[in-house]
């Protein structure tokens, strides 16, 4: 039940985890390092049900053979650099509710904002909270911004957000406490698409103001 | 020339009453998690996966999880075998009362009915060739978190039956459930907790609440408190999460994930449920007691 610490590849060093009797967790450094993690896994077909990058981790769900794992986990040498994924653009209106909080917060004007949040090569990291809800990272720490202390009870489908250092994109409409700074009219999640999710994990992301 | 064999091979069930949640479950869509998925899926595979070989289906095919109620429906084409599972409760064909647990024979234009459950939460009703719905990412489970899947199954609601391949196999026998706590594994957050949490988790009943559902069974009793400690975030940064997770919220009250957990979550995992034990929380009601051992 104790943690192993495993030196893996030539530069990391990963800790694993037993979750039960059938997965493994993987903690790592750092987003980068575990989006790369399950990259490499599943382009190596690790026999596992479930590849599921987290923040910091990967889960290894329905592990038939540890020893394979513990093989795809050795060849693995961190690549960070996340620029090897597609790259979507989303056309964007910035006209989100909380765009001039954003700004305070940020200790800039609005303008400045919307400057700011196209600049950044977004990566989507690993997904949650709903299908096709994809954790962006990209943004530096020095502008996180807080959840809001009460979510809405409604965020309409493309409202673009932000939450501690993350960006966002709701799929479809749900209750929501990430800060609003637009809307993209792009289909975020389609269950009738081969590729479901727009925004898969390791999927480049660029914002793009609408003209 | 018309397909004979097919039209002879249609059947329906035009749904006359239905519960407060009856769905359409099969194994689920395993493999999507990292799109933020719930695998979903029948929430006992055992009692689920059995009905299905009594009808002489393979163990996948999809099947009703009829639960809060019951359901009543009138076969439309060619008659089928059907077979109940999980929880206790009646069982009647046109309105002569039919063994749970073995095929029963439903004939064209029949109403087959199932009353609430008696003893537990859910029934599996399976049939042979399965509910037909189309599929959805590869499975007709529906998803309660996300409401991926078909919808929930209504009054009104005409559901297509597949074709059968094998005649049904009324000598099979489920498993025996096995009683007593259910088997947990510690981690993998057992260090977010005080040193002693999980002697604590299992130290005492805990209580099924009111809001339990697919996604998690919800407990009350004793809190289960976070250890002090400089050398780690104030929050868990949101990671994977399996089937049997207890997760525990800053109220220190425990959720033992079921099929339809969020694929990924902030807060911390103190031990996980043994999946052989996961299939009887289908089947707790709310002012049930629960308690678990540790297997480590």
């Amino acid at each position: 039940m104790s943690p192993r610490g495993s030196v893996v590849g030539e530069t990391a060093r990963v800790r694993v985890r037993d979750v039960g009797h059938d997965a493994v967790l993987v903690e790592l450094g750092d987003t980068a390092e575990a989006l790369s993690l399950a990259q490499h896994a599943r382009a190596s077909r690790v026999a596992a049900l479930e590849v599921v990058p987290g923040a910091r981790t990967v889960l290894f769900d329905g592990v038939s053979d540890r020893a394979a794992l513990h093989a795809v986990l050795d060849r693995w040498v961190p690549d960070t650099g996340g620029g090897e994924g597609p790259l979507v653009e989303l056309l964007t209106t910035y006209d989100g509710a909380d765009l001039a909080v954003v700004a305070a917060a940020w200790g800039t004007d609005t303008a400045e904002v919307v400057r700011r949040h196209q600049d950044v090569e977004f990566v989507a990291a690993f997904c949650g909270f709903a299908p096709g809800f994809a954790y962006l990272a990209g943004l530096p720490e020095s502008l996180a911004v807080p959840r809001l202390d009460t979510p809405r009870t409604r965020v309409p489908a493309g409202s673009v957000a932000l939450a501690g250092a993350w960006c966002g994109v709701y799929p479809t409409a749900s209750p929501g406490g990430w800060q609003l700074i637009g809307h993209t009219g792009a289909t975020l999640w389609d269950v009738a698409r081969s590729e479901p999710a727009l925004l898969a994990p390791g999927t480049r992301v660029r914002f793009v103001a609408h003209a | 020339m018309p397909d004979v064999s097919t039209a002879q091979s249609a059947a329906s069930w035009h749904v006359l009453e239905a519960g407060a949640l009856v769905l359409v479950q099969d194994r689920g869509r395993p493999g999507l998690a990292h799109l933020g998925v719930p695998r979903a899926g029948w929430l006992d595979p055992r009692a689920a996966t059995f009905a299905n070989r009594l009808v002489g289906n393979v163990e996948d095919a999809a099947v009703l999880e009829v639960a809060g109620g019951g359901l009543r429906v009138r076969h439309h084409g060619t008659g089928r075998w059907v077979a109940v599972t999980g929880a206790t409760g009646e069982v009647s064909v046109d309105g002569v009362a039919r063994d749970a647990g073995r095929p029963t024979w439903v004939p064209p234009g029949a109403v087959l009915a199932l009353g609430p459950a008696r003893d537990g939460v859910r029934r599996w009703l399976a049939v042979g060739g399965g509910v037909d719905v189309a599929p959805v990412l590869g499975s007709r489970s529906t998803d309660t978190l996300a409401w991926v899947g078909p919808p929930p199954v209504r009054a009104g609601d005409v559901l297509p039956l597949g074709a059968t391949h094998a005649p049904p196999a009324p000598l099979d026998v489920e498993a025996p459930t096995r009683r007593g706590p259910l088997r947990l594994v510690p981690g993998p957050r057992v260090d977010w907790f005080v040193d002693d949490v999980v002697a604590r988790l299992c130290a005492h009943d805990y209580v099924v609440t009111a809001d339990s559902n697919r996604v998690g069974l919800r407990l009350s009793g004793a809190a289960l408190e976070r250890g002090r400690s400089d050398d780690r975030p104030s929050e868990l940064p949101s990671e994977g999460m399996v089937a049997g997770a207890v997760q525990v919220p800053p109220d220190g009250l425990p959720v033992v994930f079921l099929a339809d957990h969020p694929t990924t979550g902030g807060y911390p995992v103190v031990a996980v449920v043994d999946p052989r034990d996961l299939g009887r929380c289908a089947q707790l009601r709310p002012g049930d007691a629960v308690r678990f051992v540790s297997s480590a």
